[in-house]
C-alpha cells in the first residue's frame, strides 16, 4: 500500500492541518515509509493467533450510573469548561457561525 | 431476514410507469439513564447550557472514557426486545470528523463490532394505514455511541452558540434492513419501535425532545428491477415528516430519473416548513470518517450473568402482551392493540383490571371487556367532556373499580356509571355515596318493578292482546313505558325478564 501526492492532499484536508506543496512533497515518502514498515508485519502467518488487544490480561470497566460520581468525570463545572474558550457568552460557547 | 413473501402494493406513478420505494432507517434513540455513556455528567434535559459538562465531554487533554454499565445494559435489553443476537464482544471505535458541536473531533461509536446484532420487529396487518398484513421488518444491528451537543444559529449575529450538555449522552443507533416499502411501513416501524423502546424503558421515545430521531434511506426502481441509488435523509425528528421526506424524496428521484438524471448517493436535510429535501453540499467529505478502533477503550466483553440479568429484567412485550390480551383475556384485535400501544394506557388498564377483578371475586377475564371498554372509551369520553373539571388525582382505580362494580351488579346502569364518575372526578366523593346522595342507582327490586308493569299493562289493554296475538315489536314499547314509569331507574335487564314472564 501506497499514498500519491493527492492522496496526502487529501488526509491533510480531513484532519484540517494545511500543508503547502513543498510539505505535500516531503510528506508523501515519509508517510509511504511509515506504510511499508507496517506493511512488513503482514508477512507474519498470523493465521492461528488470537489477537491481543492489551498485553497483560485485561478487560474493559464499567462505571456505575451515578450523576457526578466523582469531581472529574462529572459536570456542573461551567466554568472551568469554558475558561479556555476563545469566546464563551451566556454560559455558551461562542464559535463562528456554522449555518447548513 | 429480508422480507419479500409480502410484497407492499404501494407503488407511485411516474410519466414511465409504476415505482417501487425502498425505505431503511437508522433511528438514534437516547438511552435512559442518569450518567453519560463515558463521563458521570448529567443527562438531564433542559438544563442551563454547559452546566452537564464534564472534561471528559469537554475533550480536555488526558481524560479517558470509561463506559456506563447501565447505557451498555439498556442496549442489550434493547436488542434482546427485538429478538436479536447479543454480541459478547464488541468494541468501540473512532468516527472521525471536525464540527462544532464536537469537541473531541471524533464521536466514539461501534462500526466494525456492533453490540447487538441481526433481529426483527413485527409490523401488525392495519388496512386502514396501509398495511395489508402482518410484515417482519429486519434489523441489521444496534450499536452505542456519543450524541453531539446543539448549535443555536440564531442567537447572535455572526456567531454560532454551542451547547455540551447533550455531548456524549448514550445513543443506541437501531438500524433497519431496506425492507421498508411504502411511508405507511415506515411509519408504523417507528411507532412499534417506539412502543417498545418505551416498554423495555431503554429510551422515553421523546420525538420532541429529540429522544428519538430518524435518518430516511430511500431509493426507488422498477418492481422487480435492482436497487436504486439511495439518498439518506438526516435527523428527521416525527413519524409524519418521516412519512413526508419518503413520499417528498420518491417523488423527487421518479422526477429526476424520468427526466434523464441520476440519483446521486448523499446526504439530505428535511425542511418542515417547505416540506422538501435539499442536498448538505458542505458535508461532501463527510463520509470519509476514517473509522479506527479507539486505543482508550479495550473491547467490550459481556459474560452469561450479565446477560442473564438483562433478560430477566425485561417486561412482557407489547406482541406478547396482545396476544394475551386477545386470546387469555378475550378482548377484540382493535381493544388489545390501543390498549398495548402505549405504556401508560396498558399501565391503566391493568391496574384498574386486577382491581375490579379483585372486588367482584371474578377472574380477569371475566371482567376484562367491561373494563376495556371503561377504559378506552368511556372514561377517556368523560374526562373529555369535563374538560378541566376534570380533577385527576380523583381518578383512582378504587373509585373506578367502585363504579365498575356497581354497575356489574346491576346496581346502576351505564349511564349512571357515567354520571357517578363525573361527580367523582369534580369532587372526590366515594361512589357509593354519590350513588345514593344523587339517587343514581337503579331499581333492581322486583316488587317495585313488578307493580309498575301491572300499571302499565293495565293501562295498554289494546296493545297486550295485539303482541299476544303476535305483534312482537310492541315489547319495546312496553319496556320503554315501564321505564319511564319509573323515572328510568328500574334495571332494564329487571324489567325485561318480568315483562316477558307478565306477557306470557
Amino acid at each position: 500500500m501506497s499514498v500519491d501526492k493527492p492522496t496526502v492532499a487529501k488526509i491533510a484536508s480531513l484532519a484540517r492541518i494545511s500543508m503547502d506543496d513543498a510539505e505535500l512533497e516531503r510528506m508523501v515518502p515519509e508517510l509511504n515509509n511509515i506504510l511499508g514498515w507496517v506493511e512488513q508485519l503482514g508477512e507474519v502467518d498470523t493465521s492461528d493467533v488470537e489477537p491481543m488487544t492489551a498485553v497483560i490480561p485485561n478487560t474493559l470497566r464499567l462505571r456505575e450510573d451515578e450523576v457526578n460520581a466523582d469531581g472529574l468525570t462529572g459536570g456542573d463545572r461551567r466554568e472551568d469548561v469554558l475558561a479556555n474558550a476563545p469566546a464563551a457568552e451566556h454560559g455558551f460557547f461562542g464559535v463562528p457561525k456554522v449555518i447548513e | 431476514m429480508t422480507n419479500d413473501v409480502v410484497t407492499s402494493t404501494y407503488r407511485l406513478q411516474g410519466a414511465t410507469g409504476e415505482w417501487e420505494v425502498v425505505i431503511g432507517l437508522e433511528v438514534h434513540a437516547q438511552v435512559t439513564s442518569a450518567a453519560k455513556l463515558f463521563s458521570s455528567a448529567a443527562t438531564e434535559f433542559g438544563a442551563e447550557p454547559n452546566t452537564q459538562v464534564s472534561l471528559i465531554d469537554a475533550a480536555m487533554p488526558g481524560m479517558l472514557p470509561v463506559p456506563n454499565r447501565e447505557c451498555i445494559r439498556q442496549a442489550v435489553r434493547t436488542g434482546m426486545a427485538i429478538e436479536a443476537q447479543i454480541n459478547k464482544y464488541s468494541r468501540f471505535d473512532r468516527k472521525n470528523y471536525f464540527y462544532a458541536d464536537l469537541p473531541q473531533g471524533y464521536q466514539i461509536s461501534q462500526l466494525y463490532h456492533p453490540i447487538v446484532g441481526e433481529g426483527q420487529i413485527l409490523l401488525e396487518a392495519d388496512e386502514k394505514a396501509g398495511i395489508p398484513e402482518d410484515k417482519i421488518i429486519g434489523i441489521e444491528r444496534i450499536h452505542v455511541e456519543q450524541d453531539a451537543g446543539k448549535l443555536m444559529h440564531d442567537q447572535h449575529p455572526t456567531m454560532s452558540y454551542v451547547d455540551l450538555n447533550r455531548c456524549g449522552v448514550a445513543l443506541m443507533e437501531i438500524v433497519s434492513k431496506a425492507d421498508m416499502r411504502s411511508p405507511a411501513e415506515a411509519g408504523a416501524y417507528i411507532r412499534k419501535l417506539r412502543s417498545i423502546l418505551r416498554y423495555v424503558g431503554s429510551c422515553d421515545g421523546n420525538m420532541e425532545q429529540g429522544s428519538m430521531r430518524a435518518d430516511v434511506n430511500v431509493s426507488v426502481r422498477k418492481p422487480g428491477d435492482p436497487l436504486g441509488t439511495r439518498t439518506e435523509t438526516k435527523n428527521v425528528n416525527s413519524v409524519r415528516f418521516v412519512m413526508a421526506v419518503i413520499e417528498g424524496e420518491a417523488r423527487r428521484q421518479i422526477d429526476l430519473i424520468e427526466d434523464g438524471g441520476t440519483v446521486v448517493q448523499e446526504t439530505r436535510l428535511y425542511d418542515p416548513d417547505r416540506n422538501e429535501t435539499r442536498s448538505m453540499r458542505s458535508k461532501e467529505d463527510a463520509h470519509d470518517y476514517r473509522y479506527f478502533p479507539d486505543p482508550d477503550l479495550l473491547p467490550l466483553e459481556l459474560d452469561e450473568a450479565f446477560l442473564e440479568d438483562c433478560r430477566a429484567s425485561l417486561p412482557e412485550l407489547p406482541d406478547a402482551k396482545r396476544a394475551r390480551y386477545t386470546g387469555e383475556l378475550g378482548l377484540t384485535d382493535y381493544n388489545a392493540s390501543v390498549l398495548t400501544a402505549e405504556v401508560e394506557t396498558f399501565a391503566r388498564f391493568e391496574t384498574l383490571l386486577a382491581e375490579t377483578a379483585k372486588r367482584l371475586g371474578k377472574s380477569e377475564a371475566e371482567v376484562a371487556t367491561q373494563v376495556a371498554n371503561w377504559t378506552l372509551s368511556v372514561a377517556p369520553g368523560v374526562i373529555k367532556s369535563l374538560g378541566e373539571e376534570a380533577k385527576l388525582e380523583h381518578n383512582t382505580a378504587s373509585a373506578q373499580a367502585a363504579i365498575l362494580e356497581m354497575q356489574a351488579a346491576g346496581e346502576v346502569s351505564g349511564g349512571q356509571a357515567k354520571e357517578i364518575y363525573e361527580i367523582v372526578l369534580r369532587t372526590g366523593g366515594d361512589p357509593a355515596e354519590v350513588a345514593d346522595a344523587e339517587g343514581l342507582k337503579q331499581q333492581s327490586d322486583t316488587g317495585a318493578i313488578e307493580a309498575e308493569i301491572d300499571a302499565v299493562l293495565a293501562a295498554n289493554q289494546d296493545k297486550v292482546e295485539q303482541y299476544r296475538g303476535g305483534k312482537d315489536k310492541l315489547f319495546g314499547f312496553f319496556v320503554g313505558q315501564v321505564m319511564k314509569a319509573t323515572g328510568g331507574k328500574a334495571n332494564p335487564q329487571v324489567v325485561n325478564e318480568l315483562l316477558k314472564a307478565k306477557l306470557g
